[in-house]
């Protein structure tokens, strides 16, 4: 791949996901050699989805590191390492997985700054795919993004398209916090165009910003991750109807950037927020929530609603778990529905 | 006599089904015990395939080890299991003079005013407890040798990573009193800024890593901070503490294997005090404790008395220089008895019998015995003990009427420390407080905080 190889690259130049993770990883493990990757699989073999592809060739043993099969041991490592210093990025097969490191994650990494009274800081990255893929059952399936999102402490990234991602792992890996990069398998391999700034190596995007990726009028419709994609396709089927939909890409769920869909609420009247994750609890159901103690409220002419994931563990056959995710018809009909259409 | 049977089943094995494998087998064994000279006595076989020489030795990726052709399984070895190494016998004599680590007085005296002023001040912040003045204390009557000891052995710049028993390595490296009670009282000297519940100490200038409380969380934690000095060719170890029951958390495994595995310069030191709140070894474990288990991982182990400062002082001696000059880990098992009950929120009399704790406090204690070494070296005298029983008492009660006079941390420190930077949500909360305190602050009891 072109990042990999090092070749020139041309401005507007089309580069996947995965790609743009790894030259992400890359320009950082070679900025930093504090920085240091480590996870199942991640060495020789490329990374179990190839995310860390040509890494352990060019940095080695040292820099990348197979773990045996233990998350709960892996993360408490990364954290221990990150105690003492170094810059670890912490991957997790899936963020499934790193349930069985939760308490090194929750009360290890996101608490011991605040607990040891600022003596301690856990400067570690965990990394991974988040959310719903295709045909891998429930233990592989459910979102992360309102759990982690929930833990002060913390900060939870959550990137859509290459851009995000190769800005969002380059700051979350120069971030002094426990940061939490919540991938996506199924948008691993979409090429997107890389802006001529996206390529170089102090591109950073700010953790707690999001970005209005379509202006529009009618309507706010916040997402993301893989949502925010089905969000511009829906809102590109209702411009022929004449329904111009604001597309928020929230780029990062903690800490929220509420005031960028609040001043779009203050625009459009309307909000309708898209998730891949379960809907109680939700990153939707904060959303709502925050519009409601804000100053955009007085604005919305009608109630907020939210498209999220089927309140079902994530089923394994194909055609139910098509209908347990949110489809672009799914989006369009709440927004139509919300502005009584 | 197992061989011709088992030759004799094969055998007929490969009669009935006639396969070339069967006979391979007969084959094989018939080899072996042609080895050993009893091929006269077995029934000749037909002519077998001759394997190459390298079938004779397992060929396995997993693991490198002869073939044997007895069922036997390995028994674990609990009623004479793993030795406990000591230097000095319960009545402070060293019993074998070549492994006296002939410490010089001064440093013998530190060990042991460490320990005393630790028990001495344990004895005044269990009572204040008691009487509603701290909300929480744990002591670490008995173990005392097993902190000192280790600590001794270590250079100040070792990092450490406890579980919540281990005071007495923070009171070896000079860890003030006045700094272990700010914590207990989370007044305004508290480094942690009255955080955490009392014990829960943190020192970075000491490199003594803040207690956290899910148990055995530390170790594959300190397994990655090893793996950091090693990165950083540091001369550095770390060493990490725990109880014999944390070692049952699946933390202990994953991080046992990892260092191994990852070849980290680090001292896993296990203090076997014989009960987890109320749950004896007996029901902790099957095996022969915890030095048992470190060969699993291929980690080097030792058993040693814990109550023996000179032993533990060895150990973790060896144990750190083999562990920097070789990157490999080492597991260190110190047996000693808990004293005093789990915590303030423990009567151990539910569970053990007050003669079982008295024996211990009695006939084998770290600071009795470390006194009668003291006493017949001529380093320690009666007199001597009583001034310095007056002196650290007077010491621990000063140091404890500062702290309850101290006032608690500012509020505004309710909302720093989440993040490195705070937050501007945060930021507006804090002046939000700021605010409401300017206006309505008679009505809280603000003269109890710093401003």
């Amino acid at each position: 791949m072109a990042a990999v190889c090092g070749l020139m690259r041309r401005p507007l130049e089309q580069v996947t996901v995965r790609d743009a993770i790894n030259q992400g990883m890359d320009e950082e493990l070679e900025r930093d050699e504090k920085v240091f990757l480590l996870g199942e699989e991640v060495a020789q073999y490329d990374g179990a989805y190839k995310v860390s592809r040509g890494l352990w060739k060019k940095y080695g043993d040292k820099r990348i590191i197979d773990t045996p099969i233990s998350e709960m041991g892996f993360a408490g490592i990364a954290v221990g390492a990150a105690m003492a210093g170094l810059r670890p990025i912490c991957e997790f097969m899936t963020f499934n997985f790193s349930m069985q490191a939760i308490d090194q994650v929750i009360n290890s990494a996101a608490k011991t700054y605040y607990m040891s009274g600022g003596i301690q800081p856990v400067p570690v990255v965990f990394r991974g795919p988040n959310g719903a893929s295709a045909g891998v059952a429930a233990q592989h399936s459910q979102c992360f993004a309102a759990w982690y999102g929930h833990c002060p402490g913390l900060k939870v990234v959550s990137p859509w398209n290459s851009e995000d991602a190769k800005g969002l792992i380059k700051s979350a890996i120069r971030d002094n916090n426990p940061v939490v990069v919540l991938e996506n398998e199924l948008m691993y391999g979409v090429p997107f165009e890389l802006p001529s700034e996206a390529q170089s190596k102090d591109f950073l995007i700010p953790i707690g910003k999001a970005k209005i990726e379509r202006q529009g009028t009618h309507i706010t419709v916040v997402a993301h991750s893989r949502p925010v994609g089905h969000c511009l396709e829906a809102a590109t089927v209702l411009s022929k109807e004449g329904i111009e939909c604001e597309v928020i890409n929230m780029r990062t769920i903690r800490p929220m950037d509420i005031e960028t869909i609040e001043a779009s609420v203050m625009k459009t009247n309307h909000l309708v927020t898209v998730e891949g994750g379960w809907p109680q609890f939700g990153v939707g159901a904060e959303v709502c929530a925050r519009i409601m103690e804000g100053p955009a409220f007085n604005f919305l002419d009608a109630p907020a609603v939210r498209v999220t994931g089927a309140d079902v563990p994530m089923p394994y056959a194909k055609i139910l778990e098509d209908n347990s995710i949110p489809q672009v018809k799914d989006i369009i009909f709440a927004i139509k529905k919300t502005l009584n259409i | 006599m197992a061989v011709a049977v088992a030759v004799a089943v094969a055998a007929a094995a490969a009669r009935v089904w006639g396969s070339s494998r069967g006979l391979g087998q007969a084959g094989l064994l018939l080899r072996r015990s042609a080895a050993r000279g009893l091929a006269r006595s077995l029934p000749q076989r037909q002519e077998q395939q001759h394997f190459p020489s390298l079938d004779d030795k397992p060929q396995f990726p997993g693991a490198s080890a002869e073939f044997i052709d007895k069922l036997e399984f390995i028994q674990p070895n609990v009623i004479s299991g793993i030795p406990v190494y000591r230097v000095m016998d319960r009545q402070g004599q060293i019993i074998n003079p070549s492994e006296d680590p002939h410490l010089p007085q001064e440093k013998v005296l530190k060990l042991y005013r460490s320990m005393t002023l630790l028990n001495t001040m344990d004895r005044i912040l269990y009572e204040s407890q008691r009487q509603g003045r701290i909300s929480f204390y744990m002591t670490n009557y008995g173990e005392e040798g097993t902190h000192v000891g280790s600590a001794a052995a270590l250079d100040n710049t070792d990092l450490v990573f406890g579980q919540y028993r281990e005071a007495g390595v923070l009171m070896y490296r000079d860890y003030p009193l006045e700094l272990f009670m700010a914590q207990c009282y989370g007044n305004v000297s508290d480094l942690g800024k009255g955080r955490q519940m009392p014990v829960h100490y943190g020192c970075r200038e000491r490199h003594f890593v803040t207690i956290s409380s899910p148990l055995a969380t530390q170790i594959p934690q300190a397994v990655g901070a090893a793996y950091a000095a090693k990165r950083a060719n540091a001369n550095r170890v770390v060493i990490c503490y725990f109880g014999e029951g944390a070692a049952s958390e699946g933390d202990a495994h994953a991080g046992f294997n990892f260092a191994a595995t990852l070849e980290c310069p680090i001292i896993f030191f296990c203090r076997n005090n014989g009960y987890a709140i109320s749950t004896p070894t007996s029901e902790q474990y099957r095996g022969d404790g915890i030095a048992a288990r470190g060969p699993g991982y291929g980690i080097l182990s030792i058993r040693v008395d814990g109550n023996d400062v000179f032993a533990v002082y060895n150990a973790t001696k060896e144990a750190r220089r083999r562990a920097v000059a070789e990157n490999q880990p080492f597991l260190i098992e110190a047996m000693t008895y808990r004293i005093g009950h789990h915590s303030t929120s423990d009567d151990s009399s539910a569970y053990r019998s007050v003669d079982e704790v008295n024996y211990w406090d009695k006939q084998d204690h770290p600071i009795s015995r470390l006194r009668h070494y003291l006493q017949s070296r001529g380093w320690w005298d009666d007199e001597q003990e009583k001034a310095w029983r007056k002196q650290s008492r007077k010491k621990v009660m000063e140091a404890f009427e500062q702290a309850e006079r101290k006032p608690k941390p500012s509020p505004s420190l309710l909302f720093s420390d989440v993040y490195q930077e705070m937050p501007a949500q945060l930021r507006k909360q804090q002046e939000a407080l700021a605010r409401h305190l300017q206006t309505y602050g008679e009505h809280y009891p603000l003269d109890h905080f710093e401003k």
